[in-house]
């Protein structure tokens, strides 16, 4: 199936990965944050001090025992970070030098069922990598899903390039798509670029509907492409995963081990050299960032500058994320900033005279360009949200807190990454993903 | 730039929490972003923003206004100069187009000191008793008031106006974003409804024109005001609605030129056309409620050109003609795009401009009590543009309860 999507934008930053692997010294801590994973209340199993092997359970999700996280290293649980309320943010694990992973039984694709499928990776810690929609928590493994979604390319700034890396992994790809489609009985989908050539490994696959999927960001976002293909109604339930965890899953079942590695990309204006790296889940930053930076105030993200999380230059990447950004930080005043004009401010209106160079690209820093205003300016967000839900209309019933409103207007369809350019293109600097999500929220706080 | 960094940061602390001055904190706010953009970052959500904002938006439109403002001042000079003598051809060689414009200047710019100090003022009173920010919407609407004014108004009236405009067109429903109505018409429509006789007979457009006898000062649109309900074999208002033809003072040339009496900024349709371009171009303004309205107010001026009725030559001008007079265009381009009083969705402004288009001939030919029918229509749009808004989104509901039924 064919979709185009012609609302939304590229936004044009400095800073791409080159394609090419780069080598790192290992990292020596590692982290699993529980605040990686929405609205989870996690129950320690472990203390500080305990030896842990690579696949072996940290703390399991209180309200459902069932959901396990595991290690993704062996070694020492160094420390459990706390923050306000005693809120658990980080578990720390200090690595061996060498992984010693914990050994799970081997399976092969032909003799397994779903109810095998869903116990092994539930013990096996990999069963958080499946989110459902709506509200993007882990799915529950009771679910019948209707259907699953894989969007194998990022369409966000300084996304990685999947094209790039499934370069070649043909098999163990196709071997997790087998497993994951075992889990709905509905129809599994693998939505690739219309825009480019994709990887051999997404072209060939089969036992999965391939869709090509057309046009500007957020094409990428497997919410957009839900709407287009498989549109959720009250009480639907879709779940999804990325390309690299398809893989993961598989060299679970072949090897029986919990390997958690990854390939990441480092971007951004403020990186000397922005590469990709193998990593294992839950890497601090440090040893990727140290040495490879340009001077001055910077901001470190997991994840892209729309949807990603601050962090610290020693911070951890977060679960979900295969990209660190790391940009300037904005915090500085300009003087006549409003009226100058502005051939070096980038724009997706043309209000600044950069609509003169078109194909250059822009150092953004994190400077807000103006304060927070009353919704003024209109049919900004339409122009950049691909879904058929009035944007404005349901921020506003969440505002107001009307949760029959905000299910009448489509809320089940959208999450907040959907409104992130939205929000990047506000006029009235209005924090559109936070009040989503509290919408969100409310709604499933009420309905469980 | 530096220095002046320094001030304000010596001064902030008596604007802070605990300061002697904190109550005039907002006002300190206001004039230090408008001097700096601020060093905010962001905060939650998105890493990266826009560089576009409030102020930004507001600028643009005030650019876009420029061209109307400069041939509003030019035509004052130009009206009043060409009244002086009664040769016509003859006010040619005393007075040269800087003259017109220089004479225009000095009458119209005390206009626009007045909105804005005033206007100005009472933004900040309210922001300074309300403990908020002083937003940007003044800015435009502070512009938009003089324009739409006849240049002999009284000062006093002008800011009694512009009070009223703010005060009850904005902040009593809670500032910037919050109106129903269109401040700058609200200001329009008080003046013309309290002074009617500032704001409309043949008197009043022409700078000094109550003292010089025996001069055509009136608009276009009072003109064929006159022209209803008529008898159309009598001479006189053959030669009224000879004006309208090829070489009469308001035809469609000067029409388009701008080169006819009326209020400030209205006239001109090549000043109007290039702020359009501008708004446009930006995306500041909607395209989508000026390309409907223009073409709801002409398919009602091409209906009245079918109808015809005899004894109505308004009726039968024709529908081109019938836009570029009176303040169509200048309502199209800069009060019904007004994002806050207009309709929000995009079907819905829409049907928004054209109703606009279509009410705005309708009252200017059927009232000529109102021979500015843009101004009553565009106000009772504003009103029910909530209204064809909650019919749009009502579509996009039951659309989805649909297929929730096909799906079941």
């Amino acid at each position: 199936m064919d979709v185009r999507i012609y609302k939304g934008a590229n936004i044009k930053i400095k800073g791409v990965a080159d394609r090419v692997y780069a080598n790192i010294s290992k990292s020596s801590y590692y982290a699993v944050k529980p605040t990686d994973f929405h609205l989870l209340i996690p129950k320690m199993v472990v203390k500080v001090g305990d030896y842990v092997k690579a696949g072996e359970i940290l703390f399991f999700d209180k309200n459902n025992d069932q959901i396990k996280f595991t290690s993704p290293v062996s070694g020492v649980v160094s420390d459990i970070v706390r923050g306000p309320k005693r809120k658990i943010l980080k578990v720390l694990v200090k690595s061996d030098d060498e992984i010693v992973y914990k050994q799970f039984e081997k399976k092969s694709i032909t003799d397994i069922d779903r109810s095998i499928i869903v116990k092994d990776m539930l013990n096996g810690g990999l069963w958080p990598l499946i989110r459902q929609r709506p509200f993007a928590t882990i799915a529950n493994p009771s679910d019948k899903p209707k259907s699953i979604f894989i969007s194998a390319f990022d369409s966000s700034p300084l996304a990685p390039d999947n094209d790039f890396i499934f370069h070649g992994d043909k098999e163990l790809f196709q071997m997790g798509l087998d497993i994951v489609s075992k889990l709905s009985e509905g129809t599994t989908h693998l939505n690739l670029d219309g825009n480019s050539n994709s990887a051999q490994s997404f072209r060939n696959a089969s036992g999965v509907q391939i869709n090509n999927i057309y046009g500007p960001h957020p094409s990428g976002n497997v919410g957009v492409q839900i709407h287009h293909i498989d549109p959720i109604n009250k009480g639907d339930i879709v779940w999804y995963l990325s390309p690299q965890d398809i893989v993961m899953i598989a060299r679970f079942f072949r090897d029986g081990k919990y390997d958690a590695s990854k390939i990441i990309a480092l971007t951004g204006s403020k990186v000397k050299k922005p590469r990709y790296y193998r990593i294992v889940q839950g890497m601090s930053i440090k040893s990727i960032v140290d040495n490879n930076l340009y001077e001055g105030d910077k901001r470190f993200i997991s994840g892209n500058v729309l949807t990603g999380t601050k962090i610290n230059e020693d911070g951890y990447i977060s679960y979900y994320d295969f990209q660190i950004t790391v940009i300037p930080e904005g915090n500085y005043s300009e003087f006549f900033g409003w009226l100058l004009p502005g051939l070096n401010k980038f724009s997706l209106s043309r209000t600044f005279f950069s609509w003169l160079s078109r194909k250059k690209e822009y150092d953004l820093d994190s400077n807000t360009h103006g304060e927070e205003r009353a919704y003024v300016v209109t049919g900004q967000y339409e122009s950049y949200f691909p879904i058929d839900v009035f944007p404005v209309q349901l921020v506003k019933a969440v505002l107001i807190e009307d949760i029959e409103l905000m299910e009448k207007l489509g809320i089940y369809e959208v999450d907040t990454e959907d409104f992130a350019l939205c929000e990047y293109s506000c006029t009235s600097k209005v924090p559109v993903q936070s009040i989503i999500r509290k919408g969100l929220d409310l709604i499933k706080k009420e309905c469980s | 730039m530096k220095i002046m960094q320094n001030i304000l940061n010596s001064i902030k602390p008596h604007f802070e929490e605990g300061g002697k001055l904190h109550t005039l904190y907002p006002a300190y706010d206001a004039f230090e972003t408008f001097l700096f953009v601020p060093n905010h970052t962001t905060q939650s959500g998105t890493h990266i923003k826009d560089s576009v904002d409030l102020k930004r938006t507001m600028v643009i439109v005030i650019i876009a206004l420029l061209p109307c403002l400069f041939f509003g001042m030019w035509n004052t000079g130009y009206q009043y100069h060409s009244q002086l003598t009664s040769d016509m051809e003859g006010y040619q060689s005393i007075y040269s187009i800087f003259d017109h414009f220089l004479f225009g200047f000095w009458k119209v710019l005390p206009l626009i000191i007045v909105s804005y100090v005033v206007g100005l003022s009472v933004e900040f009173a309210f922001a300074v008793q309300r403990k908020h920010q002083v937003n940007e919407g003044y800015l435009v609407t502070g512009m938009l008031i003089p324009l739409t004014m006849p240049v002999d108004v009284p000062l006093w009236m002008l800011a009694l106006s512009v009070i009223f405009a703010v005060v009850i067109g904005k902040e009593v429903f809670g500032g910037t974003g919050m109106n129903i109505l269109n401040p700058a018409l609200t200001a329009r429509a008080f003046i013309f409804f309290a002074y009617p006789t500032k704001m409309s007979g043949d008197k009043v457009w022409v700078h000094g024109a109550d003292k010089i006898d025996a001069i055509t000062g009136e608009t276009a649109l009072g003109q064929l005001a006159t022209l209803t309900n008529v008898d159309p074999s009598n001479s006189e208002i053959i030669n009224n609605y000879s004006l309208f033809s090829s070489d009469g003072i308001y035809s469609l040339y000067n029409s388009f030129i701008g080169t006819i009496p009326g209020s400030i900024g209205e006239t001109s349709v090549i000043a109007i056309l290039i702020g359009a371009f501008i708004l446009v171009f930006t995306g500041v303004g909607s395209f989508r409620i000026m390309v409907s309205m223009f073409f709801g107010g002409l398919s009602m001026a091409y209906i009245f050109n079918i109808v015809g009725l005899e004894n109505n030559l308004f009726m039968s001008l024709p529908a081109i003609h019938q836009l570029f007079i009176g303040s169509f265009l200048f309502g199209m381009v800069f009060m019904a795009t007004d994002p806050v009083s207009a309709a929000q969705t995009n079907t819905g402004k829409i049907i928004y401009g054209f109703l606009c288009g279509v009410l705005s001939i309708l009252i200017r030919v059927f009232n000529p009590a109102y021979p500015e029918g843009v101004m009553v229509a565009i106000l009772f749009m504003n009103v029910m543009a909530p209204l064809i808004d909650h019919y749009v989104v009502e579509a996009n509901i039951k659309k989805r309860l649909k297929r929730i039924k096909i799906n079941e």
